[in-house]
């Protein structure tokens, strides 16, 4: 069978020969088992499984997100390529860079737009992509550890857009990075210097923007390109996705297995195009704006985080910075990270919600969060005044610890309160407090984005 | 390898030339004022009472620069609403601490302030004004 593909030398010519030096197989497989083989010595291909679990098919599994995800840092990485060719990363020339690049590069605003949509969307489908895991308990043995470098993509992901921001050195990048590398002085001990380190003195100016291009251009695609193939490797060494199932069915030991050419590789190629689709699609409307050039001695009104930093944001209008900036922060990662290693009641593998009542609880927590999260912002805003009414104690404690602890009491007794009412199990339970939180944190970066208006007060979006 | 990640060293300390600014005499600045001095991004107060600070315009929260109003006799934080008063003090959080003041000293009757001489403060000092000796 071998030969058919393998025609002897003296039937082909001196190009053909160097055709099959570089494709030694032949380029179009006929059979499952050659397409096995295909995918095994393909270079692109090779770090594919040759088969996988039927089921795992599913687009409702995964909607297709990581292969989203790793599509979009592609992209990336060839437009980073070339804006790298225009953009020059020293003060003001930086900005001119920015405006050489629209006006003058022919597409140098669409790649712009490409670039900065892709990253927006990178951001979003990163974090769906770590709720459908979560919801589908995948983060179970053996999956516990691709759990932990996915938020390290994550991390890397929410790097590479912080940096980036920095780059067209407008009057947003500047002081949306002022007001970011301002949070780092709150962190004990050593905040101040890691702020003078990573603005390379004591404001934002020359040496910022040189070592976030260095980070934004290097450090990062470097992470990227490491965590990736190990998060990949994870994936092949727990046997691929979880498998999924209803509450009733078993964990599959022998699933009916397919090629993954054609079948996993057809989807992916389907659901690939009309991501690039809609890429391009947002990014020939939708033109990314260049702002005022960078103006030290003039902070706009309002000064906002990016969207996906919004949260934060709200979190610090309301907190002291120590438990904005650190302490919450640090318990919500220290928490993300804990989560696979946890001792759970039963493995949720491949189950959505983990069972009927753990979706029930789901949305439940959901709604509590949707009534709670709205009422204790505006009771913050207009009736509370933790710092005004209680100006006698410290500001560390009237508008920190009380309010913090508060806030931990309140998760701690919505925990207890929902595994005891419906006498869950840990895992539903868990879920419930963990939607309870996301719902939080997402209504936070809603009213961060739309309602907040000058000086920081809150206003209706049609009125910003 | 830390000598490539740590900042590069200050060429210019306090006190050394170039980093003292020459804001006038003091009857140039009337009573409750506030003067902006865009180059040494300070600003000089000057009190109800005749002294004279020189007030850094970073905010204490997270650095944004903060613009007087004359109207309202405060300092506004455009980012996070912090709000400051003449002397520096905060009015209302999340700032957590009073705007940071410069050295400020007389010299020859022109007031002098050395934007390398940057003090932090938790909140407004009598110590911490410059009053103009009576010529006698």
């Amino acid at each position: 069978m071998r030969r058919e593909h393998n025609p002897s030398p003296k039937t082909t010519g001196f190009f053909h020969q160097i055709l099959r030096s570089i494709f030694p197989d032949p380029l179009i497989p006929k059979s499952d088992q050659e397409r096995r083989r295909y995918l095994f010595k393909n270079l692109i291909l090779h770090f594919r499984p040759s088969t996988v679990p039927e089921k795992t098919l599913k687009f409702s599994l995964t909607w297709g997100l990581g292969g989203m995800a790793a599509l979009l840092i592609i992209l990336q990485f060839g437009t980073g390529l070339l804006l790298k060719f225009v953009y020059i990363p020293i003060p003001v020339s930086a900005y001119t860079s920015i405006q050489v690049l629209q006006n003058e590069v022919m597409f140098g605003q669409l790649i712009r737009n490409v670039h900065h949509w892709c990253a927006n969307f990178l951001v979003l489908i990163v974090f769906l992509h770590m709720l459908r895991v979560f919801f589908t308990g995948a983060f179970h043995p053996p999956r516990q550890f691709s759990w932990i470098i996915g938020l390290g993509l994550f991390g890397l992901v929410l790097t590479a857009n912080f940096t980036g921001y920095l780059l067209p050195y407008d009057q947003l990048a500047y002081w949306a990075v002022t007001i970011s590398t301002g949070m780092l002085e709150y962190i004990p001990a050593i905040g101040n210097r890691l702020q003078e380190i990573i603005q390379g003195g004591n404001e934002i100016g020359p040496a910022t923007l040189s070592i976030f291009f260095a980070i934004h251009t290097a450090v990062v695609p470097m992470g990227l390109i490491i965590l990736m193939a190990f998060h990949f490797w994870r994936i092949r060494k727990s046997g691929g996705l979880v498998i999924p199932r209803s509450s009733e069915e078993e964990i599959e030991k022998k699933p009916v297995r397919v090629t993954t050419l054609p079948h996993l590789l057809l989807r992916e190629v389907v659901v690939a195009l009309v991501l690039i689709a809609v890429v391009m699609m947002v990014s020939v409307f939708f033109d990314v704006s260049l702002g005022d050039s960078a103006n030290p001695g003039l902070s706009p009104n309002p000064t906002k985080a990016p969207w996906y930093f919004a949260g934060l944001q709200e979190i610090l209008l309301h907190l002291h910075p120590l438990f904005s900036v650190f302490i919450i922060p640090l318990v919500l990662v220290v928490t993300l990270m804990g989560i696979p290693y946890l001792k759970y009641d039963t493995n949720t593998e491949g189950i959505w919600f983990a069972s009927i009542k753990g979706r029930r609880m789901a949305m439940i927590a959901g709604l509590i969060a949707i009534v709670a999260a709205p009422m204790g912002i505006l009771a913050d805003e207009y009736l509370i005044g933790f710092a005004v009414g209680l100006s006698w104690i410290p500001n560390f404690f009237g508008n920190g610890l009380i309010p913090f602890a508060f806030i931990f009491c309140g998760c701690v007794g919505f925990y207890i309160l929902i595994k005891h009412r419906y006498s869950a199990t840990n895992n539903e339970a868990i879920q419930a407090l963990f939607v309870f939180i996301l719902v939080i944190f997402l209504i936070l970066t809603v009213t961060g984005t739309w309602f907040r208006g000058p000086g920081m007060k809150l206003a209706w979006p049609w009125k910003l | 390898m830390t000598a490539f990640l740590l900042p590069r060293k200050k060429k210019t300390t306090a006190g050394d030339f170039g980093t003292i600014i020459e804001a006038g005499k003091a009857d140039q600045f009337s009573l409750n004022s506030v003067t902006a001095f865009i180059r040494g991004k300070f600003y000089l107060c000057r009190l109800e009472d005749g002294g004279f600070l020189a007030v850094s315009r970073k905010c204490t929260h997270l650095g944004c620069t903060v613009p007087w109003s004359d109207k309202e006799k405060k300092f506004v934080c455009p980012c996070h609403s912090s709000a400051f008063d003449i002397k520096g003090e905060v009015i209302s959080p999340p700032a957590p601490r009073a705007l940071d003041v410069y050295h400020l000293y007389i010299e020859n009757n022109i007031l002098k302030v050395d934007t390398g001489k940057r003090t932090k403060r938790s909140s407004f000092n009598i110590d911490q004004v410059v009053y103009v000796k009576k010529a006698s």
